[in-house]
């Protein structure tokens, strides 16, 4: 049916299997917009936040998606500036997952604000003393990066490549893509950073307050460097459950590994200074406010010592470890162990700078406030994840995303015996993708 | 004219709570609720969602009787100046400059209409002086008519607080100017808390004014963010660098020690130099 539309060489899954996957994630999808319509006009009385809880699931959602989001100017960096040529082949992919984190932060930011029709005050009445000016501004222009990077992916489309205009535009956009790479890496250095400066500065809450370089508290670059290095973690990731899902290798194992292995670094060096971090929060920070670190992990159902021990040995250390060495980098299972911890690691570092940081009694006769969220924030929440599936959905049946994947996927031309075996499966839009692609293929070559 | 204006002094208005007078009995609270029109709800009963710019906190010294011994804490907005001036924990960090230090009387205040309730500032305080409007105002049937007329309502979606009835300021500003002065005297500015307690435990005034019973009664180290010189006089979370105006006064050690965290061990105000340095 869409075949004419379906990149050349590469074979899609039957239309109705396609339909049937936008329908159960478009499902999800509605549910969180009637949340999302319920919260906007009904107010944030729907959410389970309170005056003790102003930041909750939303805001960390929102920086986990963008540290998740990072593999994208991670990966840019390390494809334009420094050259690595393999992770051509994955660039696409991670600035796709990037698009759709950040559109989601931003999403879930319009949701979040108890007068979304001011939103732009942020802009208008700009703090620039503000840790959340600086990450609105840089996060609006990055994301205006990332939509620069996606859009020649999508005028590659078999179509819409056909008109000259759009040809040329995405080839130049092409050539000039180190430029934008540079623009959203160094914006991305800002706007990671000054997330994580959205708690670090906060000298009243002494489990989130932390000393640092000028205006910056150490967890400014912290965040930036646990988004580098977990961000690629998320894109390896999700490429891996692409796999699995299409049933096709559409990464060569060389890049994967080569991405993992710098991942890996990253992972390690990012703990050493975290733990170093935490050390000096514990011995020096914490004390000279009057609390022993021990107290931000006691006397409460959640919030214990293991948290720590999850995000910086089994998140931290192992992930970093495994994909490290060889052996076990090279083990598609031990790897996608590794991918999917750190994933997790940097998801609950994001969850501690919140939520945690919003549970602690500061004053001595205050006490531990919990929180879980409504239905209503649980399905904004998943509303963004729901429309990354749909974007990847789209993406990857109507553009080249994945350049290896003609070669790692050959589609023998057509034979009686081959079409037989298409047929077979009764889907006549099976069946003309495979006309659609051994057509195409001379053209192609 | 330029004489006037080099008479003319910043204020540093402040409040000193006796926690030996405060019996507790929440007049302060209602008189807020009332002067500043704070909304309410018809179920009130989670105080995690009550509006409260007045809350009166009760701790007590855990001890069994007979050495029990309890006391009331009531607890404004501080009025943080932060480590220099105008580096209040909310105000340092609010994105769209919708909470403002003036350093003409070291008052903070909220903008209600510039407010877009990212509720940054919520996590900022550690008072928990700061609150959300979940809900739209609704007033009972005919009590519109009995809103104060100085104070604009908060709508839905915004942050409130105390504003140490800046109101009240405002009007005295605009009498003294029709009078022909520029200084307000120490009793035409009193917030409604202080005028409601009836025990008279909370002193209001102007801690640059050394006339001022509050300046007298805290005796301010104004080169030290205008910690205590008396020494039965606290603020609360003073290691933390908030640098609030609002200070607090009991001849109880363990109320004072309350005021703030201390390691195991540590005896209050053994370090307050150093966190000030
Ligand atoms: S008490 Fe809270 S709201 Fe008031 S000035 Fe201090 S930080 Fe801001
Ligand atoms: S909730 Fe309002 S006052 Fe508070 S930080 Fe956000 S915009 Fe500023």
């Amino acid at each position: 049916m869409d075949s004419a539309l379906i990149p050349e060489g590469v074979k899609r899954c039957p239309t109705w299997k396609f339909l049937l996957a936008l329908a159960i994630a478009g499902a999800v999808l509605l549910w969180g917009v009637v949340a999302m319509l319920m919260v906007w006009f009904k107010g944030l009385n729907q959410t389970n936040m309170n005056d003790y809880y102003g930041f909750a699931l939303w805001i960390w959602a929102d920086l986990a998606f963008i540290a998740l989001g990072g593999g994208a100017f991670f990966t840019g960096l390390l494809r334009y500036i420094f050259g690595i040529k393999e992770l051509k082949n994955i660039i696409n992919y991670a600035v796709l997952i990037g698009f759709i984190c950040y559109s989601s932060a931003l999403l879930i930011l319009a949701i979040d604000i108890g007068q979304p029709l001011r939103g732009w005050f942020i802009f208008w009445h700009a703090n620039v003393h503000s840790m959340l000016t600086e990450v609105a501004f840089c996060l609006s222009c990055y994301f205006a990066v990332l939509c620069i990077e996606y859009l020649p992916l999508v005028l590659e489309n078999r179509q819409l490549d056909k008109v000259p205009f759009f040809h040329n535009l995405s080839h130049n956009m092409h050539e000039t893509m180190a430029v934008f790479a540079a623009t959203g890496a160094f914006l991305s250095f800002f706007h990671q950073g000054s997330l994580g400066g959205v708690a670090g500065v906060l000298f009243g809450r002494p489990f989130a307050f932390r000393t640092g370089i000028n205006i910056w508290p150490w967890t400014f670059f912290l965040f930036t460097w646990s988004a580098a290095a977990y961000g690629p973690c998320f894109t390896l990731f999700i490429t891996w459950l692409t796999e699995k899902i299409t049933g096709k290798k559409l990464v060569k194992d060389n890049v994967v590994e080569l991405l993992a292995k710098i991942a890996g670094w990253m992972i390690i060096t990012y703990v050493v200074a975290k733990i170093i971090d935490t050390v000096y929060w514990a011995t020096v920070t914490a004390p000279s406010l009057g609390f022993k670190w021990t107290f931000f992990y006691s006397d409460n159902p959640l919030y214990g010592k293991w948290i720590l021990l999850t995000e910086i040995v089994l998140c931290g250390i192992v992930p970093g470890l495994l994909l490290i060495f060889g052996p076990t980098r090279r083990n598609p299972a031990a790897r996608v162990i590794a991918l999917l911890l750190g994933v997790l690691g940097v998801s609950l570092n994001r969850w501690v700078m919140v939520l945690q940081v919003m549970a602690v009694p500061v004053m001595s006769f205050d006490k531990w406030v919990l929180y879980y969220p409504s239905w209503q924030e649980v399905a904004t929440t998943l509303l963004p994840v729901a429309y990354g599936v749909i974007l990847i959905l789209i993406s990857y049946r109507y553009l080249p995303i994945f350049p290896q994947e003609p070669e790692l996927n050959p589609i023998a031309p057509y034979t009686p015996a081959n079409g037989a075996e298409a047929t077979a499966g009764g889907q006549a839009g099976d069946e003309s993708e495979t006309e659609a692609v051994g057509q195409a293929a001379p053209a192609g070559a | 004219m330029k004489q006037e204006q080099t008479q003319h002094r910043p204020k540093r208005y402040g409040m000193v709570i006796d926690l030996d007078k405060c019996t507790g009995c929440g007049s302060c609270m209602v008189a807020c609720m009332a002067e500043n029109n704070v909304s309410f709800k018809k179920d009130e009963s989670d105080k995690l969602l009550s509006i409260t710019w007045m809350r009166v906190y009760k701790i007590t010294n855990g001890k069994p009787f007979p050495d029990t011994d309890i006391c009331y804490i009531p607890r404004p907005c501080q009025h943080c100046a932060g480590q220099h001036e105008g580096h209040s924990p909310c105000v340092s960090v609010c994105p769209a400059t919708a909470t403002d230090y003036s350093r003409e009387t070291g008052i903070v205040s909220q903008i209600y209409t510039r407010c877009f309730g990212c509720r940054y500032c919520m996590a900022a305080c550690p008072y928990h002086a700061r609150y959300f409007n979940w809900w739209d105002p609704v007033w009972p049937d005919g009590m519109e008519k009995y809103l104060n007329p100085d104070v604009s309502p908060r709508m839905r979606g915004v942050v409130e607080k105390c504003s140490f009835c800046f109101q009240r300021y405002q009007a005295a500003k605009n009498k003294a100017y029709l009078e022909g002065r520029r200084e307000l005297e120490e009793d035409e500015y009193q917030t409604a808390c202080t005028q409601a307690c009836p025990a008279g435990a909370i002193v209001f005034g102007d801690l640059n004014n050394p006339d001022h019973l509050v300046h007298k009664m805290v005796d301010p180290d104004l080169k030290h963010g205008g910690r205590p010189r008396n020494p039965e006089v606290f603020r609360l979370l003073e290691r933390l660098g908030t640098n609030p105006k609002v200070y607090y006064k009991s001849g109880r050690q363990w109320v004072r020690k309350a005021g703030d965290n201390y390691l195991p061990g540590e005896k209050p105000g053994a370090d307050m130099h150093k966190s000030h340095s």
